[in-house]
């Protein structure tokens, strides 16, 4: 598994915490929802980025108030095909406005990466080193889109009419 | 001739495993000699779950066709005939002339 | 006809080139068959029996003739020389190559063609009356609103990964040919009491194993208001559908499940929040559309022209085809043909590259280059003028698409079924080529009057064959083929499931029961004006039951 973020391989600052271990002073921590919830209060004064694993199948309007205490959410695809977690990325990034790291894991393969570029997510956690290899070149394969989505390219209405 | 995909393994006379070319979706037969052939005359026939479930094991690890799945086959004075109406037609194509010119 | 621009045909060329590079990597191993079959299901390429099939999308049913060429092109040069015409105004092919796809989807675009969507668990053709833009009963065209519902949701990165398959259908005229009501979302363009014109959007219909109904949840939706509303469905199915068993994975079940209120109420609050957004439509966007589709330059004709009459009393078999066949247009002088591909003994919908040439052809010369597909599996010549159909009939009938059987007992719908599809338990061309053949003569077909019969070899219901006004349903007992009957189902703005007559029935013995069934009807008919349809809602099944198992 390879973190890839803009555009490049590169290593993941976040650590990731078990349930019940202890969470430590320094660095970057990834933590399961449960206890992002549980010790929120806690964890208000912890100056280091806290990551959030947000699992598919909750609401993300249960995260929405402690959207601004999380640097990172990680949301995840079980199998690719379970495609919940591109609706709860929208939500996060064009409901709530969440401007933080929006990262997808799970079973993330080369040929969901537009799809996941588009739904807001901006890293990734890439199965395949191949895969990982190739996702600049993967990302460009497309030019244009139909719809509006969370990303910044103009979808094709708006330029068809500047064209004219 | 319910999708064989779905059934559990229950092998009650001889069967073969089959499967499609990758390439074109050909219908293939695992062989009796080790890899694929399109002749039905030379596929592998078995009659036990065991021996069934390791020649899928072989065919599945086998990239050159997709889809395996145990078929049952008849015996018949040494020949071996597709065991059910499903298994003809995939070893003999539809059971109607295909379109050539039709209604003129 | 809806013609592409730059954006469209960019769209598709990098499309084919993400497909080739799938492909590639596919037969190279670096993609196993799981991670690559819903990759190419994207692309509408299945794996049935014995081949690849190949299912190209026609939008809402609209071919141009040149299209209709490449169709018959690729027929000729990557699979056996015919096509096949699905339920859902699509065309398949049965033999192409995995390695020849990505030059067929090639040449495809070439054309404006492609295989997006038509298969996966994404948005799917989106479908409409095959006479849309001409009917005579008819509020607008509804061909614009499923361009842009088209649009919208190819390549939608949110919802390219649903529970399951999502299929809309749209009608805007009092008859409704397009069945809305049996599919995921039904709309119909009606206008309100303020002479407003919008949408009764419908959700939750569908058949295969557990069919349903739609029910409305919005009775009126303004147009500026059709994209967040569909994609607020979208998203509350993306999120809540079922995930553990893809046989309860539609949104059918969804709504059946929360209850059609409940369910509607989630969709409000989802779209309370996006509903002034980006997504509401302005007149502009419309007409952004509106403006790429090409309408015929009618010419001021009058009803009923001479050539057209004196034909019809010289020649009996022309006034025959006419009185079946065509039917009326909004523009005076104009009329509307369908082709019955359902000739005596043939495959249901299936069409040879001949005969696609020749259709194409005579799209040119009589119909403004354009030809329609409808989901009962015939085609349709949307701008025919009246005095040139005597000589549309004869080349029509030199090409054998000139059965006078359309909405007949003989113009059956069906779906591939054993023969071709693995997902089968039964074979269902053969038994509707040996019902054309009882049923052959015309006088008799139209003694017994407009019938439906739609016939599925398996419960996933590709024949429709729920909303069958005679359903025959392929199922397999201890290896051998027997068939359910249903009566009474009817898929327009009166949609009804059929009802089981009675015990499954051998492959040997469909085509006895079917005659026997159509006996009993013209038993038990009020007046021969009398529909099937309609005496089995005033009878029931019970008296067809008791004469057809009477003998058996």
């Amino acid at each position: 598994m390879q973190l890839v973020k803009g555009g490049k391989i590169i290593d993941d600052p976040y650590v990731r915490i078990m349930d019940d271990a202890p969470i430590p002073e320094e660095g970057a921590v990834l933590l399961p929802a449960r206890r992002l919830l549980a010790d929120a209060g806690e964890l208000a004064d912890r100056a280091e980025a806290i990551g959030v694993l947000w699992p598919n199948e909750r609401s993300v309007a249960e995260l929405a108030p402690h959207l601004d205490r999380v640097a990172m959410i990680a949301l995840n695809f079980p199998n690719f095909r379970d495609g919940r977690a591109y609706s709860q990325a929208r939500i996060l990034r064009e409901r709530h406005r969440f401007r933080g790291e929006l990262r997808a894991t799970g079973q993330v393969l080369r040929d969901q990466f537009l799809f996941l570029c588009r739904a807001g997510f901006d890293a990734f956690e890439v199965s395949k080193l191949p895969d990982a290899l190739a996702f600049a070149e993967v990302v460009k394969r497309y030019s244009g889109f139909y719809q509006p989505a969370s990303d910044n390219r103009w979808p094709v209405l708006p330029r068809r009419r500047a064209a004219r | 001739m319910t999708a064989p995909t779905q059934q559990k393994l229950k092998v009650n006379g001889p069967v073969v495993v089959t499967a499609n070319r990758l390439s074109d979706g050909a219908v293939v037969y695992r062989s009796a000699v080790g890899g694929w052939t399109a002749r039905l005359a030379a596929a592998a026939v078995v009659t036990t779950a065991q021996a069934a479930g390791e020649l899928l094991a072989e065919a599945n690890a086998d990239d050159f066709a997709v889809a395996a799945y145990v078929a049952p086959v008849a015996l018949r004075d040494g020949r071996i005939e597709p065991g059910n109406l499903r298994e003809r037609i995939r070893l003999a194509g539809p059971t109607f002339e295909l379109p050539l010119t039709f209604g003129i | 006809m809806y013609v592409y621009d730059e954006f469209d045909r960019t769209l598709v060329a990098e499309r084919v080139a993400e497909f080739r590079d799938q492909v590639a990597r596919r037969l190279s191993g670096e993609l196993t068959e799981e991670e690559f079959k819903p990759l190419r299901l994207m692309n509408g390429v299945y794996l049935q029996l014995r081949a690849y099939m190949l299912r190209v999308a026609i939008p809402y049913g609209s071919l141009s003739s040149t299209q209709l060429r490449k169709l018959a092109h690729i027929a000729r040069r990557y699979d056996r020389n015919y096509g096949h015409f699905t339920t859902r105004q699509n065309l398949q092919f049965n033999w192409i190559k995995l390695s020849d796809l990505p030059d067929v989807m090639a040449e495809l675009a070439e054309a404006s063609l492609h295989g997006m969507q038509t298969s996966g668990n994404c948005v799917r053709n989106i479908t409409t009356d095959q006479w849309a833009g001409v009917a005579a009963d008819e509020i607008e065209d509804p061909r614009i609103w499923a361009e842009i519902l088209r649009q919208h949701s190819t390549m939608h990165p949110e919802f390219s990964f649903l529970p399951r398959k999502f299929k809309i259908a749209i009608t805007a005229a009092r008859h409704d040919r397009a069945a809305v009501r049996v599919h995921d979302i039904g709309l119909r363009l009606h206008r309100n009491g303020a002479g407003e014109i919008g949408f009764e959007v419908i959700v939750g219909g569908g058949l295969g194993r557990t069919p349903f109904i739609g029910k409305t949840i919005k009775p009126f939706l303004p147009k500026r208001d059709l994209l967040s509303y569909v994609e607020a469905i979208l998203r509350v199915y993306n999120q809540y559908g079922r995930r553990d068993n893809i046989f309860k994975a539609r949104i059918k079940i969804l709504v059946h499940e929360l209850g059609a209120e409940r369910f509607a109420a989630e969709v409000e609050s989802e779209w309370a929040a996006i509903k002034d957004g980006v997504l509401a439509i302005d007149a502009a966007a419309i007409a952004d559309i509106a403006a790429r589709f090409r309408y015929p330059r009618y010419e001021r004709l009058d009803d009923d022209p001479a050539e057209l009459m004196l034909a019809r009393q010289a020649t009996a078999g022309f006034d025959t085809w006419y009185r079946n066949t065509v039917s009326r247009h909004k523009v005076p002088g104009y009329a509307i043909v369908t082709l019955s591909l359902k000739p005596v003994g043939g495959p249901p919908g299936d069409v040879t590259a001949e005969q696609m040439d020749a259709i194409a052809d005579v799209a040119d010369r009589y119909s403004f280059g354009e030809i329609r597909v409808g989901h009962e599996q015939n085609l349709v010549l949307s701008h025919v003028a009246q005095r040139d159909l005597p000589a549309l009939w004869q080349a029509l009938d030199r090409s054998g698409v000139a059965t006078p059987n359309v909405g007949l007992v003989s113009d059956i719908i069906s779906c591939p079924g054993l023969d071709y599809c693995s997902l089968a338990n039964a074979r269902s061309i053969p038994v509707a080529q040996e019902l054309t053949r009882r049923f052959r003569d015309l006088e008799n077909q139209r003694g017994i009057g407009r019938l439906h019969i739609n016939i599925s070899g398996c419960i996933n219901a590709c024949g429709h064959h729920h909303v069958g006004h005679i359903g025959i349903l392929g199922v397999e007992k201890n290896g051998e083929e027997f068939y359910q009957i249903t009566l009474g189902g009817r898929s327009d703005e009166l949609a009804e499931l059929g009802a089981l007559l009675g015990p499954a029935v051998p492959y040997g013995e469909v085509a006895d029961v079917i005659e026997d069934v159509i006996a009993a009807y013209r038993e038990l008919r009020a007046s021969p004006n009398e529909l099937f349809i309609d005496t089995v809602k005033r009878v029931g099944v019970e008296p067809f039951r008791e004469r057809v198992y009477a003998a058996r």
